[in-house]
């Protein structure tokens, strides 16, 4: 009875390619004739798409995790010996497996929309929702014609081929659920965009619905990339966090902008201005997305990252990408004059800061666009075959990301419509001498510059993210009992602004202390050695272990100051038996405050070599990261959002400074 | 507000030709040039492997008639996978110069064993300073030297059958 499950979910996903087209007619045709019945089946259409996808998906997982051979995909990415985690998250380890995920969480998207937008005025919502389900109709068929999963091979092979090692690990295993749903979250966003310009019509209340989504997307985005930072920094055993390759290009580009369109959105929710830039950066968002995870399919950048390549698929994929974003584009260049400003506003205000941070986080966009594709139009243009690495990228983000982080602070102070430095400036300044104070101490304390300078801007943005919060309940002004009253009544959102800075603060910390990392290279014979960073890290014992489908040569080495043992560590390198491919396996002991961090390498006439990495702060770019997810979070939780109401009255009660 | 679609409109046109070019095997991302390519077989020293005959450069300088050189390793996975390719290479009578790259000599003598000898004479490069020479990627990595000791092409990675007909046949009329 069992055995026909991939043959359901074949059929459930074939049913969800006709589902969302429908869905997509409907909404349309519903919206502009404004047909009631027509567009409450839209809704309930976008319901049943993700009934089908959810359906193919589980048959997906259950013939993996039955070790169902016959089914092509499992044959190439599993193994009866695969721990159940990995035969469970394997399904979307392969990239036709992800594809429905990313297709699962679009259409879960579209029933959100139309589950909780009930109060959206019901022909936007139509809209919305048809849109979702002409992009879904599009992957699906994608999927459906060109990366089925749930095909069948015959005769089914012994056994499966087994996942690459490198994804057989707890990090990577949740890394794409959380980017895609970052990813895909844009879609929303992207879906208001179209519908707004088919309308002719953006208002405060469309800011409004929009940001919550972009909101959570971008949590979630925030959340997976710090994710897969964090899996390249243990698992790939190189002991950097960040390598500016095109994959993590490509994941950044969204966050970038989608950073920028939470913002825009809070100024088109709030003076009714910025309409048409807030529009395409919603369709510039999404649009990045689909590069981001589609482009590295085609196999045409080069990535350590990257899936199997065919480009057959490629062209599906572009095609897709040009109706999608070609059509939306067409879109906007046609309906985009008719979004008229109705705001005015004054270059220094709450607002003008806002557009000073969307201009310099679309330009670091626009920099690292340039730089993760040049290669490829060097190589179009002058057949020269060039890479773009690390260097580019810090010469060229870093002068703006310092201004970026300057003015993040400043941001968060000034008040709407109109204002003037001095009084922000003014709640700064020991802020400003504060952060002064930290780099001092830190530059000539350890006699470094740069990392000096990062932990400035670090201070400066989490003292500042304070200076707002003690600004915001008078603290030292009032007494402090009406000080904590104020403090219990602030709206989430401004405690949410706050955090999410000082995430960024925090991570700005955590990049400037591995400006600081010191590493070591060393052969070691049992019992040796090596000095590293004022520590002894000495290599015990060398062994050999078996797990359930790898052997795994382990080793010990005990850290030590001044003959006091500060941490243990068991660095090992496995081969795994099925992929006769062997991996690193890090060791790491953080206190927090540093990473003590040991890569076992290759043996030679009795000597281990061993690679010893001391790095300070590394774990502060991830929790820095997981605080401006929180942020995002607590944004999304605050009360004015969730009810949405989609009334102007309610923005001004909010005060000039809400 | 045309701009937008101007600059996807370029984008995607440029993309649209990489994909066919990629098709065509015009365009490899993963291709790693050979600044050799072109040039005379560079100075390098590499030593004997006991009881299979040994060679130095002057078996390259200028052999008359295309030859190959493959560097390889019995750790190298990719080396078992292409060692068909280079026996069939070998049946055609075309001499291949084998250089054991970062290996052990009885190691190499027990691949050797294991996946047949495809190569006309070994060398040894037990320390790599060969390989440093030729800028050697990886291994396994062949070179298409023609009868004037001139590099013609490199191919970083297991030869497959569509470098075999693709590319070294064309080059083996070219040079004949």
């Amino acid at each position: 009875m069992t055995d026909y499950i991939p043959e359901l979910g074949h059929f459930a996903l074939a049913l969800a390619v006709a589902i969302a087209g429908a869905q997509a007619v409907l909404g349309f045709v519903g919206a502009s004739g404004r047909d009631g019945r027509m567009m409450a089946g839209a809704a309930g259409l976008a319901l049943g798409q993700v009934i089908a996808v959810a359906v193919a998906f589980g048959a997906l997982v259950w013939s993996s995790v039955v070790d169902d051979f016959s089914v092509q995909n499992v044959a190439e990415h599993s193994h009866s010996l695969k721990p159940l985690l990995y035969k469970v998250t394997g399904a979307w380890g392969n990239h036709e497996g992800s594809i429905v995920l990313w297709c699962l969480i679009l259409a879960a998207c579209g029933a959100c929309v139309s589950g909780f937008g009930r109060g959206l005025p019901s022909a936007l919502r139509s809209r919305v929702v048809g849109v979702l389900g002409l992009v879904s109709a599009g992957f699906l068929l994608f999927t459906l014609l060109t990366s089925n999963p749930l095909l069948r091979v015959w005769p089914p092979p012994d056994d499966g081929r087994d996942m690459n090692p490198l994804l057989q690990d707890p990090g990577l295993a949740f890394h794409p659920p959380l980017l895609y749903a970052g990813y895909v979250g844009f879609a929303v966003p992207f879906a208001f965009a179209v519908a707004a310009l088919l309308e002719g019509r953006v208002d405060a209340a469309w800011g409004r619905w929009v940001r919550p989504w972009a909101l959570g997307a971008w949590s979630l985005l925030t959340g997976g990339i710090a994710l897969g930072s964090w899996w390249a920094y243990y698992e790939l055993g190189w002991g950097g966090y960040w390598f500016w390759d095109p994959v993590e290009n490509a994941s950044l580009l969204p966050w970038l902008t989608g950073t920028a369109l939470l913002h825009s959105a809070i100024v088109v929710e709030k003076r009714d201005a910025l309409k048409t830039w807030t529009v395409l950066l919603a369709i510039a968002t999404f649009s990045l997305s689909l590069c981001g995870t589609f482009l590295v399919r085609s196999g045409i950048l080069n990535s350590v990252h990257s899936f199997a390549s065919d480009p057959t698929r490629g062209v599906f994929i572009l095609g897709l990408l040009v109706a999608v974003i070609g059509g939306s584009l067409v879109l906007f260049a046609w309906r985009a004059p008719a979004l008229v400003p109705t705001g005015i506003f004054a270059p220094v205000s709450r607002e003008g800061g806002l557009i000073v941070n969307n201009v310099l986080i679309c330009s670091i966009a626009a920099v690292v666009f340039c730089g993760t594709l040049f290669p490829l139009f060097a190589e179009l243009l002058f057949g020269a075959k060039i890479s773009v690495g690390a260097p580019f990228f810090n010469q060229t983000v870093l002068p703006l990301a310092v201004p970026l982080l300057l003015a993040m602070p400043v941001g968060l102070l000034l008040p709407w419509k109109r204002a003037s430095l001095g009084p922000a400036l003014r709640q700064l300044w020991v802020v400003a001498v504060a952060a002064g104070l930290v780099g001092a101490a830190v530059g000539f304390g350890l006699k470094v510059v740069l990392p000096a300078l990062g932990f400035v801007l670090a201070a400066w943005l989490v003292l500042g993210s304070l200076a707002d919060i003690a600004g915001r309940v008078r603290l030292f002004r009032v007494p402090v009992g009406a000080s904590l009253a104020r403090l219990a009544g602030l709206p989430l959102s401004a405690w949410a602004a706050a955090v999410a800075h000082a995430g960024m603060g925090v991570l700005v910390a955590g990049v400037a202390g591995m400006g600081l990392a010191q590493d070591r290279i060393a052969a070691a014979a049992v019992g040796e050695s090596v000095a590293l960073a004022g520590y002894q890290w000495k290599l015990d014992s060398l062994a050999d272990t078996r797990g359930s489908n790898f052997n795994e040569r382990i080793s010990q080495v005990t850290i030590s100051r001044d003959g006091a043992v500060v941490a243990v560590l068991h660095p090992g390198r496995r081969t795994f038996t099925t992929q006769r491919m062997t991996t690193t396996e890090a060791a790491i002991h953080t206190t927090w405050m540093v990473d003590f961090y040991a890569v076992l390498g290759e043996e030679r006439d009795g000597k281990a070599v061993l690679r010893l990495h001391y790095n300070p702060l590394a774990p502060w770019i991830w929790l820095g990261a997981m605080v401006m997810s929180f942020g995002g979070g607590l944004s999304l939780a605050d009360r004015r959002l969730r009810v949405g109401a989609p009334s102007r009255r309610a923005a001004p009660a909010q005060g000039a400074r809400a | 507000m045309l701009a937008p679609l101007g600059l996807f409109a370029i984008g995607g046109t440029s993309f649209y030709i990489l994909l066919q070019r990629l098709g065509t095997d015009e365009y490899d991302p993963r291709r790693v040039p050979s600044v050799l390519v072109g040039k005379q077989v560079p100075e390098f020293g590499i030593t004997e492997q006991p009881g299979l005959g040994g060679f130095d450069r002057s078996a390259l300088v200028a052999p008359g008639k295309p030859v190959l050189l493959n560097f390889f390793a019995s750790w190298c996975l990719p080396c078992v996978a292409e060692a068909p390719q280079l026996m069939a290479l070998k049946k055609r009578g075309i001499p291949i110069y084998g250089v054991a790259y970062k290996d052990k000599a009885e190691k190499t003598a027990e691949f050797l064993a294991r996946h047949g000898n495809p190569f006309a004479a070994i060398g040894r490069d037990a320390e790599g300073k060969a390989g440093m020479e030729f800028g050697l990627y990886g291994v396994p990595e062949t070179y298409f030297i023609d009868g004037g000791g001139i590099v013609r092409a490199r191919w970083a990675g297991a030869l497959t059958d569509d470098i075999v007909s693709g590319s070294i046949d064309p080059l083996l009329k070219k040079y004949a």
